[in-house]
């Protein structure tokens, strides 16, 4: 029976309520009393030597307070990096300056070159505009191969060269690799490339500085998914501002998909900006700076390589990728190709030896970093592709492949380092099996036939690793942070419940599902429970919310706080029933005294706890408020299989998706309603990845799809009804609440069985088609029907064409703002 | 943008007074706004022609269909439903809602957009479009990408569309802008069939001869081979081969819609 509340419960979002009638306070709804306004003059060419920069046209313009260029951040910190990455010849990886403004050089289209803070956004931008860099112009580097060429241009001259790391993994094992790829029986070899992406967040970043002079506290209120790691980052590395003099805030947070992470230069400007001007200062990104500032995601090139046995098993994984990390170091960029994606290469299979090489290299380019999945869709995406191409090619069923390879006893130590605790993949590929109806495939392509269309099916596993993660692990690889979750559970006097978390909630639901948590564990309501989050004033020190974590990390520090919160009310029970504390039990609201009729209602407890007249004072304090810092000892290792069946129209080369099945693993799930919605999320841009999502850059570094006239976002019509199912489930095995996380599944799971169904569909009607570039437009399937070869192994983003629908019809690209 | 001036005539006498300075024309919006918010245009008065209330509306007689310079593509597709199914069909499938409440036909064919809708209707139709000094023929009307016959300030009050036999539209999309990436406007006259294609053509909307005159001979989608001349489109979004090739399905579509009297299709759905 499904619950009605608790853990279980489809509880309704609580948030939506004011998220759908207009009540929520985003960051551009706060308006600090006396605050001005900044516009950034960004970059309009990918690479450039700054000569200098008249501003004084700007300085002599209408409302105009100061305009700031590079020079007045000399004595200021650069953007840290938060992951240094070792390579494979133990050096540390190069590691450029990010200066707030630029410094020297443009290496973007998108740079900030100067600032203008005037008494009104559009006066600002007015001056923004006369402001006359001299740009000498130098070539850009786009091509991540041509980037690592001797004689290209450097993206930073005191680098030695625009190679970022040069990682393997695990070195150790490369030559036992190679030798089993010599004695391989059969070696399937794929070049794909992972299309680079731009999140676009429903709410463009804002931030608003402020500076209290009199106090000297300095408070910044900004988009972010962990306004903690801000403040430590921005406050220790950049601005020299100890912790406990700056307040960030992040209020309600219109969607982050992990581009909302990172520590940006605006939010560094708005507050440096308000304590030199003594007055607040605001900015709102438009629509077209964030394409051009917002950190991008994937934009991996790979050659992947696959071994197998005579009998088909696997029994070695090749790669070298080449992933782009643009311009500069964005917060955890290196981390992502790198340990979030190569210690996934051992996928769902017990593949014994894998090796990974992954190139980061410089380009001219907006910085890349963790998009939803984040070196995880790109684990997934060419492994689940390989084997889908090596199926092919034995001549095998797919799915009879990957079974005959899967993962079945657990723990499971991969030779990629991490251990899954956990697992049943035979049992989501069954689930899947039946909830897709794969049965009944062949007779759905018959009639897709008779309509004239190709039908396909693709079926695909996943893992991934979650709950970003054990402090220890990460820090010897390289983090330099930890990666604990916190909690305060505050127990008011009458008995309702505040929870402080660490962790935030950019849509994810976390107010509901949180309280749904907390009331279960005692028994009570969950209107009872309300959860705050997003203040570094009011909540313990937390590392924010991505990679699928919330839950499984920051719910479990609320469940430890909750557990003490329990066992101070027992004693407390026990005082006033004079009772023993080991015979107090706690159901629904109520303590009672085993095999006794005595009973004391929570509010009772509660009100004990701060008005301790009867009270055991001499044992515990008065009053009911406890915190929890919980570090996990492993990943989570969600864990699924996904069908999608497309039709393809065989004169335009349009795919349609008819059929869509996610079967995953999440653990136990609290709230099933909000985890099907989180997996509908994934699969929307997972499926707008495979389809329609593409990035582009021409050879000059020009950004080309810098609007939605030419960046497509996947909208419902696109997508199919999903059929969504967590029903196997495998509780984790070292967090209290056995849940593994479920934010980015969806995101991870489905580009692959996309593609896998259009090459099937192309198969099915004849086109022994091996490969085609994600999106799989149009023009692309229909060109690649048409004999054309896929854009295999070159490394873009450079597009062939600089055409635009934008430059065409408006006027376009809007490379100023 | 940069701060303007807006200027809202009630009459078409005034409003054409008003466009005899520096002003601009703002029909709907639709390109406008979006070139303004982006600081690549500076009017300095735009004068707004949506509150001319004789420029709006669609009325049907013996001799076809006036539709008003002003009225909006949702207007348009509820008026032209019984009167021209296919070009109601076109006018329905234009953007999204939004775009639909607020852009109009008349301001569609003065900016003459290579991918916009309403100039295949109107040129596949052989529609007269009139404006406050004159009437033009659709085929001397569209000279070319964002080129028309207009004269600065002159302004498109009218297009009177002959009511064809058969009529549809076949659209394949862009997925994002939703612009037709090539789409097909097939009409048939007792003396003979049209075909206009948009999105295709480095030179704008065009007629396909070829393929009129296959169509007028049998009105038949297998007629429909080959593939038009001249330098088209080629943009991220497709090449120019891949455009070539859609001209002929797209058209084949339409046909074969016209013939269904289903109005037509669009790879954005129904």
């Amino acid at each position: 029976m499904p619950k009605d509340t608790g853990i279980g419960a489809s509880t309704k979002r609580r948030e939506d309520v004011r998220f759908l009638t207009g009540k929520g306070r985003y960051t551009d709804d706060i308006d600090v009393r006396g605050q001005a306004h900044v516009v950034f003059l960004r970059s309009d060419v990918a690479h450039a030597r700054i000569g200098g920069i008249d501003t004084s046209e700007a300085e002599a313009m209408p409302g105009v307070i100061r305009v700031f260029t590079g020079r007045d951040f000399e004595g200021v910190g650069g953007l840290p990096c938060g992951w240094q990455i070792t390579d494979r010849h133990g050096q540390p990886m190069q590691e450029p300056a990010h200066p707030v403004l630029a410094q020297g050089k443009v290496r973007h289209v998108g740079d900030p070159i100067a600032a203008v803070v005037a008494e009104t956004r559009q006066q600002a931008r007015d001056a923004a505009e006369a402001i006359m860099p001299d740009l000498e112009e130098l070539p850009a580097v786009i091509d991540m191969k041509a980037a690592l060429a001797e004689d290209a241009p450097k993206v930073h001259d005191d680098l030695t060269s625009n190679l970022c790391y040069d990682w393997g993994f695990v070195e150790e094992n490369k030559a036992a690799t190679d030798e089993a790829f010599a004695e391989a029986a059969h070696v399937t070899t794929l070049e794909l490339v992972n299309n680079r992406l731009i999140a676009n967040p429903m709410e463009p970043r804002v931030a608003v500085g402020d500076f209290n002079a009199a106090t000297g506290d300095h408070t910044l209120y900004t988009t972010s998914q962990n306004p903690h790691v801000i403040r430590l980052l921005m406050g220790a590395f950049v601005l020299g501002i100890p912790e406990h003099k700056l307040r960030v805030v992040a209020p309600d947070v219109g969607g982050g998909f992990g581009t909302k992470i990172f520590h940006y230069a605006e939010e560094a400007f708005c507050t440096f900006a308000a304590k030199a001007l003594g007055r607040p200062v605001k900015w709102t990104s438009s629509r077209s700076e964030a394409f051009m500032s917002d950190a991008h995601g994937r934009d991996h090139v790979t050659k992947i390589e696959l071994a197998l046995d005579a009998q088909n098993n696997f029994t070695a994984l090749r790669t070298e990728t080449y992933a782009n990390m643009g311009a500069y170091l964005s917060t955890f960029a290196p981390s992502v190709p790198t340990w979030l994606h190569g210690t996934l290469m051992a996928g769902n299979y017990r593949t014994p030896l894998v090796y990974v090489n992954v190139k980061a290299v410089f380009t001219n380019t907006v910085p890349v970093d963790a998009y939803r999945g984040a070196g995880r869709p790109e684990a997934t995406f060419q492994l689940e592709r390989v084997i889908d191409l090596a199926a092919r090619e034995l001549g095998v069923d797919p799915i009879a492949l990957r079974r005959q390879n899967f993962i079945t006893e657990f723990p499971y130590q991969t030779p990629v380092a991490v251990e899954y605790d956990t697992g049943d993949y035979e049992g989501t590929m069954k689930v899947l099996e039946e909830k897709a109806d794969l049965a009944g495939f062949a007779a759905r392509r018959k009639e897709s036939e008779a309509k004239g269309k190709m039908r396909g099916l693709g079926v695909n596993c996943y893992i991934e690793a979650c709950g970003i993660a054990p402090s220890k692990l990460v820090g010897q690889l390289g983090a330099r942070a930890g990666l604990y979750e916190s909690a305060t559970v505050r127990v008011n006097a009458t008995g309702g419940i505040t929870v402080m978390t660490g962790s935030h909630s950019h849509g994810q639901g976390h107010e509901t599902s949180f309280a749904q948590v907390v009331a279960d564990m005692i028994g009570l309501p969950e209107d009872m429970v309300e959860i705050e989050h997003g203040d570094t004033a009011n909540t313990p020190m937390g590392m924010g919310t991505y990679g699928s974590r919330s839950l499984a990390v920051g719910g479990s520090a609320m469940v430890r706080a909750t557990e003490k919160i329990v066992a101070k009310a027992k004693k407390i029970a026990a005082h006033l029933m004079e009772a023993s504390e080991g015979d107090i039990e706690l159901k629904d609201g109520t303590f009672t005294v085993a095999g006794t009729d005595k009973e004391v209602a929570w509010g009772d407890v509660t009100l004990a706890a701060y008005v301790p007249h009867n009270y055991p004072l001499e044992e515990i304090e008065p009053g009911l408020e406890e915190t929890a810092f919980y570090d996990p000892n492993n990943f989570t290792y969600p864990a699924g299989a996904y069908a999608c069946e497309v039709e393809v129209d065989p004169e335009t080369g349009q795919v349609t998706v008819e059929r869509f099945t996610a079967a995953d693993d999440f653990g136990n799930v609290v709230n099933p309603m909000i985890v099907e919605g989180q997996v509908h999320g994934g699969l929307a841009q997972g499926i707008g990845q495979a389809l329609l999502e593409s990035c582009a850059y021409d050879e000059e570094g020009q950004l080309l799809s810098a609007s939605y006239m030419d960046y497509a976002m996947p909208r419902a019509h696109d997508l199919p009804m999903f059929t969504v199912d967590s029903s196997s489930r495998t509780p984790c095995t070292h967090n209290p609440l056995g849940v593994k996380g479920c934010g980015e599944a969806g995101a991870i799971g489905s580009p692959p069985s996309v593609v896998n169904a259009v090459i099937d569909a192309l198969h099915s009607g004849g086109h022994r088609v091996g490969h085609i570039d994600m999106p799989l437009t149009p023009a692309r399937v229909w060109a690649a029907m048409n004999g054309a070869v896929p854009n295999m192994g070159a490394a873009q983003p450079a597009a062939r064409t600089d055409a635009t629908t934008e430059a065409r019809s408006v006027g376009g690209p809007a490379t100023r703002t | 943008m940069y701060a303007f001036d807006i200027e809202r005539p009630t009459s078409l006498a005034d409003a054409k007074a008003l466009l005899a300075g520096e002003a601009q024309a703002l029909g709907g919006g639709q390109t406008l706004i979006p070139t303004l918010k982006q600081r690549l245009a500076d009017p300095g008065t735009l004068v707004c022609l949506s509150g001319i209330a004789e420029m709006k509306g669609v009325t049907s007689g013996p001799d076809g269909v006036a539709i008003g310079g002003g009225t909006t593509h949702a207007e348009a597709a509820e008026g032209l439903k019984d009167a021209i199914p296919g070009l109601a069909y076109l006018a329905s499938r234009i953007g999204d809602p939004a775009v639909r409440n607020r852009g109009t036909i008349g301001g569609s064919l003065a900016n003459d957009d290579p991918s916009a809708c309403w100039p295949a209707g109107a040129l596949g139709l052989g529609a007269t479009i009139v404006t406050d000094a004159r009437e033009i023929a659709a085929d001397d009307f569209f000279q070319g990408m964002f080129t028309t016959a207009l004269e600065d300030g002159e302004i498109v009050t009218a297009v009177r569309f002959p009511v064809p036999e058969a009529s549809a539209y076949s659209k394949m999309i862009q997925p994002a802008s939703r612009f037709p990436l090539v789409a097909a406007f097939v009409a048939r006259f007792p003396d003979g069939v049209r075909v206009a294609i948009t999105g295709a053509s480095e030179d704008g909307v065009f007629r396909w001869r070829e393929a009129e005159g296959a169509l007028s001979a049998d009105f038949s989608p297998e007629v429909v081979t080959g593939q038009p001349e001249g330098p088209m489109i080629a943009d991220l979004h497709g090449t120019a081969d891949y455009r070539r090739h859609l001209c002929a399905v797209m058209t084949r579509r339409a046909v074969r819609a016209a013939l269904d009297g289903t109005g037509g299709l669009s790879s954005a759905g129904a």
